[in-house]
């Protein structure tokens, strides 16, 4: 079997492993929580009886291992349970939400991606000089200014001030993409703003750390220009680290943009977790807390495949 | 005479250094060098390290390595002074009329491309060719270089081809977009002596076949003069001596010059065996975890109280995994090693800590085998009081004692690493191993990575030290001048397996088997037309064969 086949399978392998160990975590952790659910739903005027009863309807006088299994096997076959609160079914609530945040995250991830890469590359090729220290200096800047107050920022000055956008990030299928489009600007750019400098800055050093090898000096006595050496001879080696620093970013424009999207009232996941947290509605948690796992572990096993198919030693052995 | 191709005057180039403790400051390093260079010949630039010869081949394509800047004087390349032209007449220049090839082609090429790509990139990016005509230009070349399958070698990836066929792909990089002239810096050093005369041989027709002249950088006055018309001699950054190779090599003006032709003027007699071997190496087989295969096979040597046994072989051919296995670090899967009477235990673990004082060890890289934070007086003393137990004023009267030995003397105590030359560093090994007072010095390649002044200093004194403290060496080396000047019974290595072992008279004299006569007439000789010699000699024996 070709090596780079063996590596991607163990890969796989190792990655469902790590989303079985998270949904263990995730169901124990909820589990250990104080509060029960049955006197949550019926409130404090609850008769024991009844109590007792939707215990038993829930299943949760059920040893806490056949609990976890019967959640797990459901998890698998789509069936996420119903929240407690409202009593909808969660997958379908879920289904909406998370299209939502995939829809800001993808169009974040758009612009953000190609414009760290080309900055990380403008900041190599005029490094110390200039460009270099403004782009630094510029998205260090954004980076360090919490993204909410970055958001009420925008909306002041571009919703309020200039209505160029809509400062609430409404959607839905009624919408054409363009009115889609203008209705997430804002989100969008403080999202930019936000995973800009980590992915730019990682871009620059991977990039400056293979500059200094012995290849490269040959590329320069090629007589090929600053930047012709950049991306046709340091780029392609420079792949594996920043591939791993873009995907924790786009899993953070997946997972962590909660604030984001109670700033801009966005019906996305975030919102969503943070309404039934508040609400104590375990079931709806538990799910929330397995998509945006299974988000994480997926962006970074894409990582990982994508470093080993970089890599010319293992693509093709000797 | 026609106006010559390149064509160096008063060339001064400078660099920040950033000494520790010191604030950085600009210092000179090349001081005003001169010379000329006509089209179609070569010109040997020679010196030991820091003498700035790579640095002035560099110069000739305006470019300064690292912190290095042209602070002063005139290139001309073809008729213009390169260091007065923009940046992108540079840019034309380089890859089009000059070109490099670099010491080690397995870091000069990107290893995220194919072969042939880099090859013709230059060619076709300075529109020298097309990138058909290039490629078929490189094949040729391939085929020239001597490359196997040149039709396809070219799609390979550099991890897939052996060091020397890509020290001779890097020169047919050089020489694809036809250039007027090749930098070549130290081309063969890195590479085994068997495979360094084939490369030199394929750089040799190729430099006849196309016409192109050459600087050739090197530390090696042998191989240099079988390539160069000319010879500049090179010592921290003056020019020393300036001829034809033929005066450099057969009647050197300068005192230096006759230094760099007559090194290696160390005799010693061999000793004879003693009945009582010191170190007894039986049946040694042993692999490293994950391989498929022993990189020590049955291997047998023995040797004797105050003697030396030279391990000789090439790269891969185990000589430093049996080092690894008699000091302990891998276990062998068969066979026994004998010590000072006692049989020691296979890992390390297993050693006692007396097992481990007699058994001392010198390394090749003397600066990383210190610690970079500790004076020379802590790094000596530590053995000291490991092993003895010797503490404050008598510590410091045996550290001092030791340093007079390695003759640097009671000043050094105080100094870090960072401030010894290369030479003085392996001394202070020299010294830290000999405070154990051990039985036997297993030395890793000692000399290597030294200057050949320097290193023969060092064989000087480990056979000065050898005589007063009666202590045993076995001595892993490539080179075979090393071998010659010091042993007292040599072990050639192949393929993990000792192909020849004895006495050094008998190792060293004929009838010799195929390997060991391949290895000894490899070793470039100082004399001119040596190479045409060696190469002749082969082409006979195997057509008569």
């Amino acid at each position: 079997m070709h090596p780079v086949v063996k590596l991607v399978a163990q890969r796989l392998a190792l990655s469902l492993l790590l989303l079985l160990a998270a949904s263990i975590l995730i169901f124990a952790g909820t589990m250990i929580l104080p509060g029960d659910v049955a006197q949550s739903i019926l409130g404090q005027s609850a008769t024991p009886e009844s109590l007792a009863n939707l215990r038993e309807e829930l299943g949760l006088n059920d040893p806490p291992v056949t609990r976890y299994f019967d959640w797990l096997f459901g998890a698998m076959q789509g069936d996420l349970g119903t929240a407690l609160t409202n009593g909808r079914d969660i997958a379908e609530s879920i289904g909406q939400r998370l299209s939502n945040t995939l829809f800001l995250a993808f169009w974040a991830a758009i612009i953000s991606v190609p414009l760290a890469i080309l900055l990380g590359l403008i900041a190599v090729r005029y490094k110390d000089r200039w460009p270099d220290k403004l782009i630094s200096g510029v998205t260090l800047a954004s980076i360090s200014i919490p993204e909410f107050l970055i958001g009420y920022l925008l909306m002041y000055y571009l919703a309020v001030q200039l209505g160029w956008f809509p400062s609430v990030a409404m959607i839905n299928d009624g919408m054409s993409l363009g009115q889609k489009l203008q209705s997430i600007a804002l989100p969008v750019i403080v999202l930019t703003l936000v995973v800009l400098a980590h992915m730019m800055r990682m871009t620059r050093a991977a990039i400056l750390n293979v500059m200094q090898s012995a290849y490269v000096e040959t590329a320069e006595l090629k007589g090929l220009s600053g930047f012709q050496v950049i991306y046709r001879h340091a780029f392609p080696n420079a792949i594996a680290p920043i591939v791993n620093v873009v995907m924790i970013n786009l899993a953070y424009l997946v997972v962590g943009v909660v604030v984001i999207e109670v700033v801009f009232v966005y019906p996305g996941m975030g919102q969503y977790l943070v309404d039934h947290v508040s609400k104590r509605d375990v079931p709806v948690v538990q799910a929330c807390g397995l998509i945006f796992a299974a988000v994480y572990i997926l962006l970074n096993m894409i990582a990982d495949i994508v470093s080993i198919l970089a890599n010319p030693r293992l693509r093709h052995p000797k | 005479m026609s106006d010559p191709l390149l064509k160096v005057r008063d060339l001064k180039i400078g660099a920040t250094v950033y000494p520790p403790g010191e604030k950085p400051h600009d210092i000179e390093i090349v001081h005003g060098v001169s010379f000329d260079l006509a089209p179609g010949k070569v010109l040997g630039l020679i010196g030991e390290s820091g003498a700035g010869k790579s640095t002035i081949g560099l110069a000739s394509m305006a470019y300064g390595r690292g912190g290095v800047k042209i602070t002063g004087g005139e290139v001309w390349v073809n008729g213009r002074d390169i260091l007065k032209s923009s940046v992108r007449d540079i840019r034309n220049l380089r890859g089009a009329e000059v070109t490099y090839v670099s010491q080690s082609a397995a870091a000069s090429f990107n290893p995220a491309k194919k072969i042939m790509d880099q090859v013709v990139e230059a060619a076709v990016e300075q529109k020298k060719f097309s990138r058909k005509e290039a490629e078929e230009r490189a094949r040729t070349l391939f085929a020239k270089l001597g490359l196997p399958d040149p039709d396809n070698i070219g799609k390979r990836f550099p991890h897939q081809v052996s060091g020397g066929q890509l020290q001779r792909c890097m020169t047919a990089l050089a020489l694809c977009p036809e250039p007027d002239l090749v930098v070549f810096d130290e081309p063969t050093t890195a590479l085994d002596v068997t495979t360094q005369i084939d490369v030199l041989m394929a750089i040799k027709e190729a430099i006849r076949d196309t016409g192109v002249a050459a600087l050739y950088i090197t530390h090696d006055l042998a191989v240099v003069a079988q390539v160069s018309d000319d010879i500049m001699v090179l010592r921290m950054g003056d020019m020393v001596e300036y001829a034809h190779t033929d005066q450099i090599i057969n009647s050197p003006k300068e005192e230096y010059t006759q230094a760099l032709v007559s090194v290696r003027s160390i005799e010693h007699e061999e000793k004879n065996p003693t009945p009582e071997p010191v170190l007894s190496v039986k049946n040694i087989t042993a692999r490293y975890k994950g391989l498929n295969f022993d990189v020590l096979k049955n291997v047998t040597v023995d040797l004797h109280p105050g003697q030396t046994l030279a391990v000789v072989g090439e790269s891969g051919s185990g000589k430093s995994t049996l080092a690894r296995v008699i000091t302990g670090l891998l276990p062998p899967s068969d066979g026994q090693i004998d010590f000072a009477g006692r049989t020691l235990s296979r890992d390390l673990a297993g050693r006692t800590r007396e097992d481990l004082r007699e058994l001392q060890m010198i390394y090749q890289m003397a600066d990383v085998a210190m610690n970079p934070r500790q004076t020379v007086g802590t790094i000596i003393g530590r053995p000291l009081e490991f092993y003895f137990n010797i503490r404050g004023s008598e510590k410091r009267k045996r550290i001092i004692d030791l340093l007079d030995e390695i003759e640097l003397g009671e000043k050094f105590m105080d100094r870090y690493p960072a401030e010894l030359s290369g030479g003085q560093k392996q001394r202070v090994c020299i010294a830290r191993s000999l405070a154990a007072k051990p039985k036997m010095i297993i030395c890793d390649e000692v000399t290597s990575a030294l200057d050949p002044l320097v290193a023969d200093g060092i064989l000087k004194l480990l056979l000065d030290l050898q005589k007063i403290e009666d202590v045993a060496y076995l001595f892993i080396t490539h080179d075979l001048a090393t071998v010659r000047a010091i042993s007292d019974s040599i072990a050639v290595m192949y393929q993990g397996k000792v192909q020849r072992y004895g006495s050094k008279s008998e190792v060293l004299s004929p009838p010799f088997d195929d390997y060991t006569d391949l290895l000894l007439s490899s070793v470039p000789e100082m004399k001119l037309g040596w190479l045409e010699e060696v190469v002749a000699h082969r082409k006979m024996e195997s057509a008569g064969n």
